[in-house]
């Protein structure tokens, strides 16, 4: 564990690897040390926003340091079904970069639960991983400028689902008709850190 | 009680102290870009600090008081407008504000406060995001909210204004510093950087002499708060504001203090800023 500065309010944490972040977060966020405002995941840190008048970095870094992280995190978070049709305009491109049939790619994306790593990009948009999921997409040289909201993609080690029509330029498998952000929904945002989530194929 | 929106300037939105503790899930913070200004609007009214105001972008904003109100402006000073000294709107009474002489932003902040449905749980509109109340149009109704304490009775609030002219503030080691190492600190800390028009609530767009990167490579997408000076790989770093995407994958060489970054809030485009390293 490394503490990086990050100006007079926030502390960035960078670790090994994803792992190490989803179990640093969730003990941190189910009990955040005074002062402290934000905790935002990402792929290999942690950081932590505070209100500089209720506390000062040095003793959320001492709070930090003294923090157990949760291993089980990745276990133990809420579990999400999406259902999806897989007719993504990549489906086949994505299928063939990885050495796989399109019906392979699909079986690979709904046979193992995904676990929301870290949120970013857009409100409610998060980035899912497969424990030894083996995903290595490249994402598409010419991103989009707009992808339809539902749409289930992949880049890199990450699937996600965009919450609404925007610019993109990940992989597109596929799409569901679960709202991942809805804000007449509560809570708004379906996927959360450490959220759960399976795949499911609706039959063509 | 309400507010009719007659006429808004180039943009004027509600914002209020914004949706801190959702970045996890990828919504930003957002709120008021001078939070000091707005802080100082909402006490001259005796309102709570939480109480939405109008952030008016270089002037333009022309409102009817549909009830006796109470008003206020501070920020950017403009003319025509009851700045730092408190006034009552009679019920029908127009208010205009003119361009400001400097400065960027005004607050009119109104006893009670603007109303509007909050959106998860903030009435800050997040133009990055598309969350929050929309943009201010004219012949919006705006309610106003009831008094929740009584107006402290402070004719004027004497407060330095934004100054026109070069502004120097701040500025502390970001995470990734050492990207740019002692030439690129050098850098960043000793010219006059020019504030570019394509700045926003996001942030401010600086234009100088690039700064260079040491090593090459991504940097996975990390978290970011207001005052992070981001070097995407034009060199020219940008400086994130109220509506800063909560990751970026681009290094932060360094932030500008918290209490600063209400200032720089306060620049326009052709203006100089300097970063003083602390």
């Amino acid at each position: 564990m490394r503490l990086l500065p990050s100006g007079s309010a926030a502390l960035l944490v960078e670790l090994d690897g994803l792992d190490d972040v989803l179990a640093l977060y969730a003990a941190l966020s189910a009990d955040p040390p005074p002062g402290v405002l934000d905790v935002v995941p990402a792929a290999r840190t942690v950081l932590l926003v505070t209100d500089p008048a209720a506390t000062s970095l040095a003793a959320v870094a001492e709070a930090v340091r003294a923090t157990t992280p949760r291993p089980d995190a990745q276990t133990t978070g809420d579990s999400v079904e999406l259902p999806v049709h897989y007719d993504g305009a990549d489906l086949a491109e994505a299928a063939e970069l990885l050495g796989l049939t399109p019906a392979g790619l699909v079986e690979r994306h709904t046979g193992a639960t995904w676990t929301v790593a870290f949120c970013g990009f857009a409100p409610g948009f998060g980035y899912l991983t497969q424990p030894g999921g083996a995903w290595d997409v490249p994402r598409r040289s010419t991103p989009r400028t707009k992808v339809p909201p539902g749409s289930v993609a992949l880049a890199g080690e990450f699937s996600g689902v965009y919450p609404r029509e925007s610019p993109g330029g990940w992989q597109l498998i596929g799409r569901t008709d679960v709202a991942v952000f809805d804000l007449g929904r509560e809570p708004a945002a379906l996927l959360r850190p450490g959220t759960r989530v399976r795949f499911v194929e609706v039959s063509r | 009680m309400s507010l009719t929106v007659l006429a808004t300037g180039p943009l004027t939105t509600v914002q209020d102290l914004g949706r801190p503790g959702q970045a996890a899930l990828g919504i930003g913070r957002s709120g008021v870009c001078d939070r000091a200004s707005a802080a100082l609007a909402n006490r001259l009214l005796g309102n709570p600090a939480d109480a939405a105001v109008l952030e008016v972008t270089f002037g333009g904003l022309a409102v009817r008081a549909e009830a006796d109100l109470l008003v206020v402006t501070t920020g950017a000073r403009c003319p025509g407008a009851p700045h730092a000294a408190p006034v009552v709107l009679r019920r029908g009474q127009e208010l205009r504000l003119g361009t400001p002489v400097s400065g960027l932003r005004t607050y009119l902040a109104v006893r009670g406060g603007i109303t509007v449905e909050p959106v998860l749980g903030s009435r800050a509109t997040d133009v990055l995001a598309g969350l929050g109340p929309p943009v201010v149009a004219a012949g919006d109704v705006l309610p106003v909210g009831a008094p929740v304490a009584p107006a402290p009775g402070v004719d004027l609030a004497p407060v330095p204004e934004p100054a026109p002219g070069e502004l120097t503030v701040s500025v502390l080691p970001g995470p990734r510093a050492d990207w740019f190492g002692d030439a690129g600190w050098a850098g960043l800390t000793g010219q006059a950087w020019s504030v570019t028009s394509e700045s926003n609530r996001v942030g401010l767009r600086l234009d100088g002499t690039p700064l260079e990167r040491l090593r090459t490579g991504e940097l996975p997408s990390e978290g970011m708060v207001r005052g992070a000076l981001q070097v995407p790989p034009s060199g020219l770093p940008v400086l994130f504001l109220a509506d800063h995407p909560v990751t970026g994958g681009y290094p932060v060489i360094g932030y500008v203090t918290d209490a600063d970054v209400d200032r720089c809030a306060q620049l326009r485009p052709g203006q100089s800023l300097r970063l003083r390293s602390r």
